[in-house]
């Protein structure tokens, strides 16, 4: 045995990856149910969506605040009961409210569903918005705030939204003290009557069912035509990009790190360079070991760790670079980014790193797709977008064939320095 | 129930199999008996340092992320108190390159000058970015400090001070992978989409001719019980006042551990637990509180933490806080709230089972702790506790003279 060589490898492009198909049935009431089963686990993933999130609110913050306080107390129950209640049969009941959307998601064992379906009936249907649970919300969430405004990184991730997306724009607004003052029950109630509705509702089903689920979620959520809205309109939002482009802002004069970030917009999912955007953006800065994690990070000790990200947003995306630097060395980090940068379009990526970077990424959806609550999660993306199964295997295809002309093509289109706004806050 | 195998290799290696053939990937899981409790207190932070330098190359092999990624491969590795974990997923078919990698690094580190010059770095970095440049960051090291007197838990993993990673040499590298990343101090977990027999011939094929190593036999100084309250005033540029309680609890494999566990989520599990009821809801004192364990081996802290709503005064809120802990010395609680805890482990330990890499993670900790069967009994172990217990263990822990507290005040004048 030579320890010198490496064991033979299955080739990434050999992975015949198939997303399994969902079971779909529609409630009485029409609301569609997605369904993917696996009967040998003791545990179930139920989660309703919404298109309730920031894009369709016309006052900062009234999207998260109506998420968050649905759960809180409802015209029969206080938060303590419900809480109590649901806690009680060790499930766990989160929400969460995104762009676009807003989500409420129930884990639980199998045989503790049936308990507590109603109590989901009742938080998502009954909710009493009372005027001591928003004050505590506020109180609470104006402290978090002034803590993490004190974090170089929470600060910067602010900033460049701004710049990228406009201050008004909902991908670019942030919270603020201000916005959470303004809120008020009466607007909570009328953003909540309007869009958690029996016509926005999807729901997403995981893992082992109980026999009588259909049953179960026609009682719950398919009987009737709560909160009967009509049908929504997707509001058209302009983006409003900042003019310039390099910002340097001092957040805490003893900082001693920098949140350095460099970003760009992007076209969306459904543009045809966005799969392959993906694939440049890992060898740029998606894994560990990426252009910008070896120079940066494993070369040059600049920082714990520098990452690039292409954002899911509908509808437009973009490019971001992000790390925390030592204060010292953030002017030098920046630099060593745009050479990434420029080495990406001056050079093809050397078949040995691109054939590394498609068996990572395929390798790492392998394991994404492990598991009935994984899968759900793919399919929920695909339909929220329009998308089918068709989206994603061309994305597989897409990981699996680009070539490094296309690659330094794409980077020649994308990857100019000039192109992108950079920020240091300190 | 999670099945497995379990042998031992001739030079101490200890091995365990989880075969689960739902799955088309494999997690390889290596962990070494050694933490931050095991250093020298003046060289503090060398345990995690290491592990950063495990990434280094090894004797064989110049580049290990490199082939792994290749096998379409992923890895990373945790560094506690207690111990050092490294894991990796793969596609099955791929299994070998795994053994290959974490193999010929258990053989010997390329022990490069390059590298400890860089980790240094990366890790001062990491340092500043958790518990420097965060508002409240250094309050674990405040903490850990004031709670213990003579157990090493009195410094975090990341070290002391920066000054102790910034003089790591690599003779004390090079020491320390001698003393304690041997086959006798390790225990291999393989799981997934493979066989027992497979996993056989594979870990004597890769690891079986790895020198056995001298077994570290751990003897840490005991921390004597504490006999009075201690507590430290800190004022720092954080936005709001903030209180820290902790108190001693037990070792992991101590019977009355389980009891404290579940007093921890009678406090702090949830929004019905009762810290966050009558301290955020009702009485309004606090924006934020919390009760956590970090289910160390050696006896640990339960810790009460909470960010005071402006204007409210530290010695109220402190008074609140104690009015709770005086409830449950003096009352023992209902059936219902010790069935709604107990519901909440149950089902926490079964979403945690959902995952492979969990499963491999926790049969590697159980083996280290005595026995990975360990893991199918650890339900029935809170199972146990009545409210009795949750009442006789309340009256122990939350004893004054137990207590470790840190007013930390927001000071913007600094």
């Amino acid at each position: 045995m030579n320890r010198k060589i490496a064991p033979a490898i299955k080739d990434a492009v050999e992975f015949d990856i198939k997303l399994k198909p969902y079971e779909k049935f529609t409630l009485d009431n029409g609301i569609p149910v997605y369904v993917i089963k696996n009967d040998e686990q003791d545990t179930l993933q139920l989660e309703l969506v919404f298109p309730a999130g920031s894009w369709y609110e016309q006052e900062n913050m009234v999207a998260a605040a109506t998420n968050f306080l649905m759960k809180n107390g409802s015209s029969q129950h206080s938060a303590l009961e419900i809480n109590e209640s649901i806690e009680y049969y060790g499930a766990y009941l989160n929400r969460n409210s995104y762009h676009e959307n807003a989500t409420y998601t129930l884990h639980c064992l199998t045989r503790h569903a049936e308990n507590l379906l109603p109590l989901l009936q009742e938080v998502i249907q009954d909710p009493a918005f009372s005027a001591e649970e928003l004050a505590i919300y506020q109180q609470n969430m104006k402290q978090r705030l002034a803590v993490n405004l004190q974090k170089c990184d929470f600060v910067a991730n602010r900033y460049i939204d701004r710049y990228l997306f406009g201050e008004f724009h909902p991908y670019g607004r942030v919270s603020s003290m201000e916005a959470y003052d303004a809120l008020q029950p009466e607007s909570l109630r009328a953003f909540y009557y309007k869009h958690y509705t029996y016509s926005n509702c999807k729901i997403f089903v995981a893992g082992h069912l109980p026999e009588n689920m259909p049953d179960l979620l026609n009682r719950c959520f398919g009987s009737t035509r709560w909160n009967d809205g009509g049908h929504l309109l997707r509001p058209e939002l302009p983006i409003q990009t900042a003019d310039e482009r390099k910002y340097r802002i001092f957040n805490d004069e003893n900082g001693v790190q920098g949140a350095v970030r460099v970003a760009r917009h992007f076209p969306n999912r459904y543009h045809p360079d966005f799969p392959k955007m993906m694939v440049l953006n890992t060898i740029l800065g998606g894994y560990f070991g990426s252009r910008l994690m070896s120079n940066i990070r494993e070369e040059k000790g600049y920082t714990y760790g520098i990452h690039s990200q292409l954002y899911n947003f509908r509808q437009v995306s973009a490019l971001n670079i992000h790390t925390e630097a030592g204060r010292d060395v953030c002017e030098a980090t920046i630099e060593e980014i745009y050479k990434e940068l420029l080495r990406l379009q001056n050079e093809p990526v050397p078949a040995e790193e691109l054939s590394l970077v498609r068996n990572y990424m395929i390798g790492s959806i392998l394991g994404d797709l492990d598991g009935a609550f994984h899968v759900i999660q793919r399919w929920k993306s695909l339909i929220l977008n329009d998308l089918d199964e068709n989206y994603f295997h061309n994305n597989i295809n897409v990981i699996k064939t680009i070539t490094a002309e296309e690659l330094q093509h794409l980077a020649k289109q994308y990857l100019s320095p000039a192109e992108f706004y950079e920020l240091v806050v300190i | 129930m999670i099945h497995y195998n379990k042998f031992t290799l001739d030079n101490g290696l200890r091995v365990v199999v989880h075969e689960d053939h739902t799955t088309p990937m494999a997690v390889v899981n290596v962990l070494y008996d050694v933490g931050a409790r095991d250093e020298d207190p003046e060289r503090t932070g060398f345990a995690h340092l290491f592990e950063h330098l495990m990434f280094g190359g090894s004797i064989n092999i110049p580049d290990y992320d490199e082939p792994l990624q290749m096998a379409g491969g992923e890895n990373n590795a945790f560094t506690t108190n207690d111990l050092t974990n490294y894991y990796i997923q793969l596609p099955a078919e791929n299994i070998e390159t795994a053994f290959w990698l974490e193999s010929d690094r258990m053989l010997s580190l390329a022990f490069g000058e390059k590298s400890l010059d860089v980790q240094r770095k990366v890790v001062c970095e990491e340092f500043k970015e958790h518990y420097i440049n965060k508002p409240y960051g250094d309050v674990w090291h405040k903490m850990r400090e004031l709670a213990y007197s003579t157990h090493p838990y009195r410094w975090m993993t990341i070290g002391k001070e920066l000054s102790h990673i910034e003089t790591a040499s690599l003779q004390d590298v090079q020491a320390f992978f001698f003393k304690y990343y041997r086959p006798v101090n390790a225990i291999l977990v393989v799981g997934g989409n493979v066989t027992t027999a497979q996993v056989k011939v594979l870990a004597e094929k890769w690891f079986g001719d790895i020198p056995s190593g001298e077994k570290y036999v751990r003897r840490l100084p005991l921390e004597p019980a504490q006999t009075a309250p201690h507590k430290l005033e800190v004022k720092a540029n954080v936005p709001l006042d903030a209180l820290y309680k902790c108190y001693h609890i037990y070792p992991r494999l101590d019977k009355r551990y389980y009891a404290a566990d579940l007093i921890s989520d009678i406090l702090g599990g949830g929004s019905s637990s009762r810290l966050h009821q009558t301290l955020v809801k009702e009485k309004k004192l606090f924006s934020n509180i919390e009760c956590y364990h970090f289910g160390s081996i050696d006896a640990g802290l339960l810790t009460i933490e909470g960010k005071l709503v402006k204007g409210v005064k530290m010695k109220d809120a402190e008074k609140a806080v104690q009015e709770e802990l005086n409830k449950l010395q003096q009352t023992v609680i209902p059936e219902r709230e010790l069935q709604k805890v107990k519901n909440r482990v149950e089902s926490m330990l079964a979403f945690e089972d959902m995952s492979l890499l969990n499963r491999a993670n926790n049969l590697a900790f159980y083996e280290l702790l005595g026995d990975a069967s360990l893991m199918n009994t650890e339900f029935d172990n809170y199972e146990a506790v009545t409210t009795a217990n949750i009442h006789e263990e309340a009256g122990i822990i939350f004893n004054e003279n137990n207590s470790n507290t840190i007013y930390y005040y927001a000071d913007n004048h600094l």
